[in-house]
């Protein structure tokens, strides 16, 4: 069967791809560029590197990063167990009392728009201190609180897709051989859903990462995140230090994602070997 | 966890009791309460206190419960314009962003589905990869585009097709630009799992029987596809109503959306009650799409297993 070679659909996708990498290729372009004026090239004095300087003097910004990482990795931990629990709890659990509520309250989130969520926890906040004096200040705690219950949805849709494809056979052998459950768990369970994991933990990482709506709602003074000093920074128009820091992030995820995908990869590879080497035995 | 397995049932497990009770008891505390607290204080009266509203519940000095509901705030949405204006603005906002969405991210996902599969993982990849990147960025990218001495602008002037710069930054147009641009994949990806389970024999067949390609599409590709559609639409719709940050960057100050509006309740007015009517309101709005995308999750879910 011939036929014509298509000409709308793959010029539509080059568009598409254009259009989602041009904003973020020039955004790096000119955080090399000397003038103040963000867009209008400076040739006499470009490329430079002046902004990066400027950005690693910036107390502010690094103070705000680092206040961001650690709430980040706190969020991404806490997210993954309970968000795995919640996961298990839904595939593996059958039809228990609750279930329901369970399943809505772990879809929610997803579907909520940011500006409620915020609005919620921080009302929570308020008549909690009020009720038991408990949090007397809102800052990391709370912020962490906040991505932690937004989080666990992701990680649990993740975990769940990865338990509907799991082979139970596998734990059934284990437990035929005379293992108890939590040595199935801990060597059959935990190894074959751990890409789904380490997905769940690198997005929730994400999300918190980059979170700003949410945070201005929970954060107290002092405590502003890096997406909240951006945020308030661009709010009153370019500025080229935000390009330089704009080009970091974007350059150390682009790492970040590749290299971990190449590793799960190569894991899931070995680990199909490692299964057809086991059965072939 | 192993418990449930066929050999050892054991449903009141302790391991398998904490793993249900402990993500029920963070979402229950966390997530539902939160929004009873919101509805109660949309019921409320606002006052100047700290916090700032009247207790809706409360014991009267004669021992009695009194509950007192207080409906003003939801009025005053229906009265002043400001709220029925930003409401109607957000849906319209919402869905043409979403139209557009979808006739950009069809042709992607198509284009991504009927590629070679050793190419199709690159694609994808492509296609995630920015929403790993910071969205503030990204949104904050297109003001260095769109302003009138911005990117785009400049090389219009500069191959004349442009005596002047058109404006861009600030109008609704560039709100359209930001959303169309931040929810792309979550449109792509729904639509492309959908187009690739497509079994390309149907449209050999078509073709076969003399059907151009614009007729298999409409007869075959599209009505399997609507499922995809749909899943992404509301992906895309849903958060888009609420969007806050997309419209306070690249927006114009006139003309607010819903998010704004709320946000701007809370934290200018410190009008408490009226920002939890707000709130109440954008969630009874959602309603209807989000049941229709839960329905359609569900089914698909099911499908799966």
């Amino acid at each position: 069967m011939k036929r014509r070679p298509a000409i709308l659909v793959p010029s539509l996708l080059a568009f598409g791809f254009a259009f989602l990498y041009l904003p973020i290729l020039s955004m790096i372009g000119f955080s090399f560029n000397a003038s103040r004026l963000v867009t209008v090239w400076d040739a006499a004095h470009s490329p430079t590197l002046k902004w990066y300087v400027a950005l690693f003097q910036n107390r502010q910004i690094i103070d705000a990063a680092w206040l961001s990482v650690r709430i980040a990795v706190m969020n991404a931990f806490g997210a993954v167990v309970i968000g795995t629990m919640a996961g298990f709890a839904l595939v593996r659990f059958g039809q228990f009392r609750g279930r329901g509520l369970l399943a809505t309250l772990t879809t929610a989130p997803l579907v909520l728009p940011e500006i409620i969520t915020g609005l919620s926890l921080l009302l929570l906040f308020v008549s909690m201190e009020q009720l038991i004096g408990w949090p007397a200040r809102r800052g990391i705690v709370t912020i962490t609180i906040a991505h932690i219950s937004f989080s666990i949805a992701y990680v649990a849709v993740i975990v769940q897709a990865r338990l509907v494809g799991f082979d139970e056979s596998l734990e059934e052998a284990a437990l035929d051989l005379g293992a108890r459950p939590a040595q199935v768990f801990r060597r059959i369970t935990l190894p074959l859903i751990f890409p789904a994991l380490i997905s769940g933990w690198l997005l929730s990482f994400t999300l918190s990462w980059d979170d700003v709506v949410i945070s201005q709602f929970v954060a107290g003074p002092g405590s502003s995140t890096l997406p909240m000093v951006i945020f308030s920074k661009v709010r009153l128009g370019v500025s080229p230090d935000v390009n330089a820091l704009a080009t970091l992030m974007v350059l150390l995820v682009a790492v970040g994602v590749v290299v971990s995908s190449l590793l799960l990869q190569r894991r899931e590879k070995q680990r199909a070997q490692e299964m057809r080497m086991a059965l072939a035995e | 966890m192993p418990e449930q397995l066929k050999a050892r049932p054991g449903p009141q497990h302790p391991g398998r009791l904490i793993t249900t009770a402990v993500p029920m008891a963070w979402l229950l505390l966390f997530f539902l309460v939160p929004f009873l607290i919101v509805l109660k204080i949309s019921f409320s009266e606002g006052i100047l206190a700290m916090p700032p509203y009247a207790p809706m519940i409360e014991w009267t000095h004669e021992r009695v419960l009194s509950i007192r509901l207080h409906l003003a705030n939801f009025r005053f949405l229906f009265t002043d314009a400001l709220y029925a204006d930003a409401f109607l603005y957000s849906v319209k906002v919402a869905a043409i962003s979403t139209l557009l969405c979808l006739a950009l991210g069809y042709p992607m996902a198509l284009g991504i589905a009927r590629s070679p599969p050793a190419r199709r993982n690159v694609l994808l990849m492509l296609v995630i990869l920015p929403f790993w990147t910071s969205f503030l960025l990204r949104v904050y990218a297109w003001i260095g585009l769109l302003k009138d001495d911005g990117l785009i602008n400049n090389l219009l002037l500069w191959l004349h097709v442009l005596p002047s710069p058109i404006h861009m930054v600030n109008t609704t147009f560039s709100v359209y630009v930001g959303i169309v641009y931040s929810y792309l994949p979550f449109m792509v990806l729904p639509l492309y799992s959908n187009l690739e389970k497509h079994d390309p024999i149907l449209l050999e067949a078509a073709a076969d029987l003399g059907a151009p390609p614009w007729k298999s599409f409409l007869r075959i590709t599209w009505p399997l596809s609507v499922p995809g559609v749909v899943a992404g639409t509301m992906l895309v719709f849903i958060p888009a109503v609420g969007e806050y940050v997309i419209p306070t960057l690249l927006g114009s100050a006139n003309q607010l959306m819903i998010g704004r509006v709320l946000s701007d309740e809370f934290f200018e007015n410190r009008d408490w009650p009226v920002a939890s009517a707000v709130a109440i309101a954008i969630l009874l709005l959602l309603l209807i799409p989000t049941v229709i995308f839960q329905r359609y999750n569900r089914r698909e879910l099911e499908s799966a297993s």
